[in-house]
């Protein structure tokens, strides 16, 4: 079985974030960056799949991005991927996720991937359109939002989450690709002899060039914080002041403290 | 301008979030008109054409089907915009009309400004205004953005959409429903809900003690529960429970949408975070900047006294 797995870098969104100089998107220098939290998910899932099945699927991972993401590449290879693409990118805030799609796809089409995981969206764009699109310019089977997902038999029964917490169990065949919700398992930390292990997989860079040939079909005209509606008390300083600060108001303005 | 609304069906109900398409349409100023797949008796209230198909047939969750039923509407309606909520549905199907359409998505729309679409992004501390470069656009809304200024009212005309069979390697099983909750959180009137900011399972019980120093239950954000450092029977949020207590006090939880839409309604909100930019304080009356594992014990002492 050939698996891909697909993963972005994004900052810790603790961040504070400030506008870069084009107006469009935040400034990536002084943050500090992480994998994309949703497609830890995404990872681990393929690991135990490989691990069900003796350890016979192949596991590509596979990031945008500038040189910064290939320490997401590691990450990967390190919780148990076997070989990581970085598609070279320093421009790739400006792209689309339709232009992103259409990135991995052109990698994907002819490497015959059975089984594709995305995570369901990414936290700084939140779009959850790369991964379905992926499935549809390819001709795969696709289901989102997984909370639940076991392989039998070359079939997959997935579990989406829907509002209020009901589950939709639905049945794929492959190839398919997944989007994956948090919670859908929990992704190991890396350990120590891994971490060594994974130096010596291979990790190929291809240009973006090579795989874009798409125009963006949406343009972000500007990116700002937003307004603060205010109206909040807020309260900073000493520990023990502000809990009688805040002691004092919830006396004055609820009656749960007597 | 045209928009084709695409209404939401689940288990044999019309799902009220419908209505936010309505209200969001209005807002654009579009011509409206809307399809549903499910049944005659699930019509929305809703003076304009319904493009029918019916879920009995062709399944409530079929989206390779769903995709060529809306395909079927967008030829003959020829909308500007093609709207989904921003859900389990929406975003699940939405990128499969835009791809066959090659069609700009928007996603996740929270407001119009000067005619473009205001989006959230970066945990909801950003936005941006986005604008589609195609004639014809998708766009999904987020839930609880938009509101019909009164009741719906009206009769569709329902106009039946002839069903093909659409080849599809996904087949739905069914539903599985909601855990049993042995926690009611929605009667209770004090939460006290732990985030990710409380650091590991073992600060719970700060936070539980906090909980029941001012007489209330325990609540979390998603992660906690997801981490297993608390039972999902006490998540709040969209896919745990709607809650409107006298007091809500949120123990280092960011605030993304998701569960600000299940605490919204509570009548007074305490947050403590140490970030003062995390979008929990757009909905605290207090916000107090300060690290929850120092500052947390020292109220609970307070309180117990």
């Amino acid at each position: 079985m050939n698996i891909l797995v697909c993963v972005k870098q994004v900052p810790d969104m603790e961040s504070r974030f400030k506008i870069n100089s084009e107006g469009v998107w935040y400034d990536e220098a002084d943050l500090a960056y992480r994998m994309n939290e949703y497609d830890e998910y995404a990872v681990e899932q393929a690991v135990r799949l490989k691990e069900q099945l003796g350890g016979e699927p192949v596991i590509t991972v596979l990031s945008i991005g500038p040189d910064r993401v290939v320490e997401a590449l590691k990450k990967a290879l390190a919780m148990g991927c076997d070989r990581g693409v970085h598609v070279r990118d320093s421009h790739h805030y400006r792209k689309d996720p339709w232009q992103m799609a259409s990135i991995i796809a052109a990698y994907a089409k002819d490497q015959g991937f059975d089984l594709i995981f995305t995570g369901m969206q990414s936290q700084d764009r939140g779009s959850a359109q790369v991964g379905v699109t992926v499935a549809e310019l390819l001709g795969y089977a696709c289901a989102t939002t997984l909370v639940g997902f076991a392989f039998d038999n070359g079939v997959i029964t997935a579990k989406r989450e829907l509002e209020g917490g009901t589950k939709g169990v639905v049945k794929l065949r492959l190839p398919a690709l997944v989007t994956c919700q948090l919670g859908l398992n929990i992704p190991r930390y890396p350990t120590l002899p891994n971490i060594m292990k994974a130096k010596k997989k291979e990790i190929l860079a291809l240009p973006v060039a090579d795989l874009l040939k798409e125009e963006g079909l949406v343009i972000t005209e500007r990116m700002y914080p937003p307004a603060k509606k205010g109206g909040g008390i807020v309260l900073e300083g000493d520990v023990g002041d502000l809990a009688d600060r805040l002691i004092g108001i919830l006396k004055e303005k609820t009656a749960v403290l007597r | 301008m045209k928009a084709l609304l695409i209404c939401e069906y689940r288990e044999g109900k019309l799902l009220d979030s419908t209505y936010e398409l309505l209200a969001f349409a209005d807002r654009l100023g579009a011509d409206k008109a809307m399809v549903l797949i499910g049944n005659e008796a699930a019509a929305p209230g809703f003076d304009g054409k319904v493009y029918l198909a019916d879920a009995g047939k062709c399944g409530e969750y079929n989206p390779d089907l769903h995709k060529q039923i809306v395909l079927e509407a967008v030829a003959r309606e020829n909308p500007d915009y093609i709207v989904f909520v921003h859900s389990s549905y929406g975003w699940d199907l939405a990128p499969r009309v835009a791809a066959a359409l090659r069609a700009g998505q928007i996603s996740e729309i929270v407001g119009i400004v000067d005619g473009k679409f205001e989006v959230t992004c970066c945990n909801a501390k950003m936005r941006r205004s986005v604008v589609p470069k195609t004639a014809r656009a998708v766009l999904t809304i987020q839930a609880g953005a938009f509101s019909l200024a009164g009741e719906p009212h009206g009769t569709p005309q329902l106009e039946q959409l002839s069903l093909a069979e659409a080849a599809s390697g996904v087949e739905f099983v069914g539903y599985e429903a909601a855990e049993k909750k042995d926690v009611d959180l929605a009667k209770a009137e004090v939460i006290v809900s732990a985030g990710r900011g409380v650091g590991k399972k073992d600060n719970v019980a700060v936070i539980a003690a906090l909980a029941k120093a001012l007489g209330g239950e325990l609540g979390a954000s998603r992660p906690v529960v997801d981490a297993g450092w608390v039972e999902h029977s006490h998540q709040v949020g969209t896919t745990g429970q709607s809650v409107s207590p006298k007091l809500y006090v949120a123990c280092g939880i960011s605030g993304a949408i998701q569960h600000l839409a299940g605490m919204k309604k509570s009548d007074f909100v305490v947050a403590i975070n140490k970030d003062k930019d995390a979008p929990i304080g757009e909905v605290a009356d207090v916000l107090v900047v300060a690290d929850v594992m120092q500052f947390v014990p020292a109220l609970t002492a307070k309180c117990a006294r």
